[in-house]
């Protein structure tokens, strides 16, 4: 019985202290400049008020920026998924040369972090005239090799027959992949979609290079920059903070069940 | 279907996802490989006349760059430290919320992992707040228990600890949502078995708990030491690699070599080395995972 | 279900790519894309409706750049063909934009203007755009560096003006530490995270801090070593707090007395206005900085920043009445009175709110011995990561000062290397 209340109250306590930085966050957001500045600091701002988020939308056209990260988080997810769904079942379930050495490849250069790309991604895409555009952020987020095993390994798991009972009706190859393949597939498409659309939202060093104009950025890079401009303006920031952060929870908590679930699956048998 | 057909279907569908890997990851992979044997700067920029091969001088001048290994040092004190505290919290973490005592398991298991989600530079930002000397929560928290007020970001001694302490809070749900299923794969008749022949917790724990998790103990920390390794936007948000350098990462001061003083070629050469790292401490893990097989 | 929604984002998809991003260039009128830093851009912003109001026509679009971040993202725009039409450039930064070509010479410009001459302005500022013979930007405003001093604490040393030499200064400030022998307190604040004082010090010596045509570092030079002794020797003497975590705000600190000597510009005096009130407000005053020997005032840096145009610019004429207009004494001045900005166009300076404000007459005169750091795009790299970083090592007595100079040489030397070449190329040709 000791057991269980030691339990329960620590679980308690350390959720609270986990949730502390969020709770001051959102009350700061809502007070008057200066107003988080206090010692002790307050969690209930008094009086309430929306000035900074007026201030984020009205004045610094933070709404701009949150339209850039909501089209391009869509845009790439879409994309994304497309690619790496069509790469996977084509490695699960076709036979063509080079299969073997393509995918272990693939797999092999999964340990290359993609900090070593930026330098002369940067130099490409300039020369293709996309820096500073929206193709700057979707070109690289369009495919990756861990979406590609995942999509591989779940195809691996769909029978066979069903594909050959589609084939004997007529199907082409693309229609098999549209009307077999892409429905069953759906828990993980949506998986990698959640995980795909929250890493181009939270993007921040590749975005921070490749978009200059402050009306194309996205919205970390927007709070990167307030942040070197505002250092003394906690209650600001915090809006900023929240606006930036209160999409991907909603997005998270709507479909937390298949994200946790694509975790789980990504370790297993790595 | 004859192979012929299938081969072709197969290409189209590989198509789309492979030429985007190719053009613009491996190729801009090799491209850096390259550009790390040249001397590409702020007057290649202006003039791409004016670079020149200076084979492996960049590496050279990498391994006589103090700055440099302040950054490797940095790095590898984060990752050292930084790692092991966010398994030890993780594993913590799913024990508790594995425990048969506890209901609701969902709402604490959904409080520990919110961070997980939320976007690096906003909780960087709250956190440099939380930290401030005078009007910080965590100075508050000391002050109620006694100890004076602490200036965590602009000392230091303290900094490099303060953006460990944020960045274990902000991952540590990670790890513990695979350390659950892990955990969940052990078989409960174990524990039984255990039961009844008269082991405590601990002996259990130590036994079973701790063997069967291996495997899954081996690639978080794995995937925990890549991921950290190439922490970036705490130190740029934070301290900026302040004071004095104490919290320069290497991927920080690759971006600082490449973006800010435009000596891409010299990027490029801290980019490999760094990759080269990355790769060592792999396949370390990997024959220990292997070794325990 | 999931296939209509993917129909939808097909269409959506290019409709929303072309409304955002496709260029507005098909308008009757000019915009002109002009980047400020920090606080100018938010004040200058302020002034663009009467210039719009003058030139019908023409349309000023701000955008404001953090100073921290400007210089990266200005060279990103420009390698990445993505500039602005003109912008403000930190003086020190001219060379660098010029090396790139990414500027262009404004000399045809200012030959036909008469707004914009060089006799309208203090020389020692004009001459940090001039480059090979061309003038590269036009001083939009000045600024400089001198002492700002607690003339309570002196008067009670001794010194009743501020000190006019090296000596005295030295003297004066071992006289105020000794004052607090059992407290914290100190004479002078020289963070190592400012390189300004430290070559400064070193340009009042006569040194010239790099040699053979800007290619190597000339730091461990007798003169630039004898200055970096006397600076690093105030960290040494307990003259200056160590550290810089000690002093999070340098405002406070100085009300406090923590210490009472601040070599700064004069972007911070609103803030010292704030916060030396009540009976403080008449303590503290302004003083030009000393001199080595016999000259006064010594050496400070010519500060300040320039407008420049973009070479890739559709809209270069129009970008010039914008900087005729911010080049009137009048403009100057209404921005001066937003800002704390010092014109940098010598009429200004005739108006009685210069010649009656008393922490002004220290930056008058100082503009009279002003000197531009080298014309160099290095320079940004071995102020800021090389020089603090061996003033630090120093200060903390973890090199001494030979050791520390002749590794920052080497250093300087390496960054160099491709300059030595270029301009050995140069020769060749």
């Amino acid at each position: 019985m000791i057991k269980k209340i030691l339990i329960y109250s620590f679980l308690i306590i350390t959720s609270i202290l986990t949730l502390i930085p969020f709770m001051w966050m959102i009350g700061a957001s809502f007070m008057f400049d200066g107003k988080a500045s206090v010692f002790p600091p307050i969690f209930l701002p008094d009086p309430f008020t929306l000035t900074q988020y007026q201030i984020l939308f009205e004045r610094l056209n933070v709404w701009r920026n949150f339209f850039n990260s909501l089209l391009l988080s869509s845009m790439v997810t879409i994309l994304y998924i497309t690619f790496t769904s069509m790469a996977g079942y084509a490695f699960a379930k076709y036979r063509f040369a080079g299969k073997k050495v393509l995918f272990n490849l693939l797999l092999s250069s999964m340990i290359i972090p993609s900090q070593v790309t930026m330098l002369p991604l940067f130099l490409l895409l300039k020369s293709m005239g996309f820096i500073n555009t929206y193709m700057a952020i979707i070109i690289p987020g369009l495919a990756n090799i861990f979406g590609i095993f995942l999509i591989r390994q779940y195809c691996l798991s769909i029978p066979d027959s069903l594909i050959e009972a589609a084939r004997m009706d007529g199907a082409t190859d693309f229609q098999v992949y549209r009307k077999v393949i892409l429905p069953l597939a759906v828990p993980i498409l949506v998986t990698l979609a959640i995980f795909s659309f929250l890493g181009t939202w939270n993007d921040f060093l590749w975005p921070l290079i490749a978009l200059t104009d402050d009306s194309m950025y996205t919205l970390p890079v927007a709070l990167a920059n307030l942040m070197l401009e505002h250092t003394k303006d906690p209650e600001l920031m915090m809006a900023g903070s929240v606006v930036t952060i209160i999409p991907v929870i909603i997005v998270f908590l709507a479909l937390q069940k298949y994200y946790i679930k694509g975790i789980m699956m990504g370790s297993v048998k790595e | 279907m004859n192979f012929k057909q299938s081969q072709t279907a197969a290409y189209f569908f590989l198509a789309p996802a492979m030429s985007a890997i190719f053009v613009f990851f491996f190729l801009p992979v090799i491209a850096a490989f390259i550009m790390s044997f040249t001397d590409f700067d702020i007057y290649a920029l202006g003039d791409l006349g004016s670079v020149r091969f200076v084979w492996f001088n960049n590496y050279i001048k990498l391994f006589d760059d103090p700055l440099f290994f302040t950054a490797l040092k940095n790095t590898f004190y984060f990752v050292i430290v930084a790692a092991p505290l966010s398994i030890g919290v993780s594993l913590g973490a799913a024990l508790l919320l594995n425990s048969k005592l506890v209901k609701f398991k969902a709402i604490f298991r959904l409080s520990y992992f919110i961070p997980v989600v939320t976007t690096l530079v906003a909780v960087a930002i709250v956190w440099r707040f939380i930290y401030h000397p005078k009007f910080g929560i965590i100075n508050y928290i000391l002050s109620l228990i006694g100890i004076a007020p602490v200036d965590w970001l602009g000392d230091t001694t303290t900094a490099m600890p303060a953006i460990i302490l944020m960045s274990v809070w902000k991952s540590f749900g990670y790890n513990m949502i695979i350390f659950i299923a892990g955990l969940q794969n052990i078989p409960e008749d174990l524990y039984e078995a255990a039961s009844i022949e008269g082991a405590s917790g601990w002996q259990k724990f130590k036994s079973i708990t701790v063997p069967m998790l291996a495997p899954t103990t081996i690639f978080i920390s794995l995937i925990t030491m890549i991921g950290y390794f190439q922490f970036f936007a705490e130190p740029y948000i934070m301290t900026q690699g302040g004071p004095l350098n104490s919290t320069l990462s290497v991927v920080q001061y690759m971006y600082q070599e490449g973006f800010r003083w435009w000596n891409m070629g010299y990027s490029a050469s801290i980019a490999f080395v760094f990759f080269f790292i990355i790769m060592i401490g792999t396949l370390i893990q990997l024959k220990i995972q292997k070794s325990t097989e | 279900m999931k296939l209509s929604f993917r129909k939808f984002i097909f269409l959506f998809l290019p409709i929303s790519l072309g409304l955002f991003s496709c260029s507005k260039d098909n308008e009757s009128e000019t915009i002109i894309k002009f980047w400020a830093m920090g606080a100018e851009a938010e004040y200058v912003t302020k002034l663009v409706p009467e210039f719009e109001r003058l030139n019908p026509g023409i349309k000023v679009k701000v955008q404001q750049v953090p100073w921290t971040a400007a210089q990266e993202k200005l060279v990103t725009a420009f390698a990445s063909d993505n500039t602005p039409d003109a912008c403000q450039l930190g003086n020190t930064w001219v060379p660098q934009f010029s090396a790139l070509n990414a500027i262009i010479p404004l000399d045809e410009f200012i030959k036909a203007s008469e707004q914009i001459k060089k006799e309208k302005y203090f020389a020692g500022i004009w001459e940090t755009n001039v480059l090979d013979n061309h003038t590269y930007g036009i001083p939009w405003y000045m600024d400089t560096r001198v002492m700002f001093y607690r003339k309570d604490v002196f008067e009670k040393v001794g010194y009743k003006d501020p000190p006019k030499t090296w000596a005295e200064l030295l003297d004066l400030s071992k006289k105020i530490k000794a004052m607090h022998p059992k407290e914290e307190k100190y004479a002078i604040y020289l963070p190592t995270n400012e390189w300004a004082p430290f070559v400064m010090f070193g340009m009042e010596a006569g040194s010239s801090l790099l040699k053979n045509e800007d290619t190597r570092g000339d730091f461990s030079s007798k003169e630039f070593k004898e200055a970096f002794r006397f600076s690093i020797d105030f960290h040494r003497h307990n003259l200056a707090p160590i550290g810089i975590s000690q002093v999070t705000n340098v405002y406070q600190a100085f009300a406090d007395e923590y210490f009472s000597i601040y070599i700064s510009g004069p972007w911070n005096i609103p803030e010292f206005k704030k916060w030396m009130k009540g009976n403080l407000s008449d303590k503290w005053m302004t003083a030009p900085m000393p001199g080595y020997s016999n000259n006064y005032p010594g050496v400070s840096l010519a500060g300040g920043s320039s407008l420049v145009i973009f070479k890739n610019s559709n809209h270069k004429k129009e970008v010039w009445r914008f900087f005729e207009f911010l080049s009137q004494a009048k403009t100057q001045i209404e921005f001066y009175q937003m800002l704390n900005n010092l014109p940098s166009v010598k009429k200004a300076w005739e108006n009685p709110i210069f010649r009656d404000d008393p922490y002004m007459q220290a930056f008058y005169s100082q503009f009279t011995n002003v000197r531009a750091t080298p014309k160099i795009p290095e320079w940004e790299q071995i102020a800021f990561a090389k020089v603090q970083q061996y003033a630090e090592l120093a200060a903390r007595n973890s090199m001494n000062i030979d050791e520390a100079l002749k590794n920052l040489d080497k250093d300087v030397d390496r960054i160099l290397e491709k300059r030595r070449w270029i301009v050995e190329q140069k020769k060749i040709k």
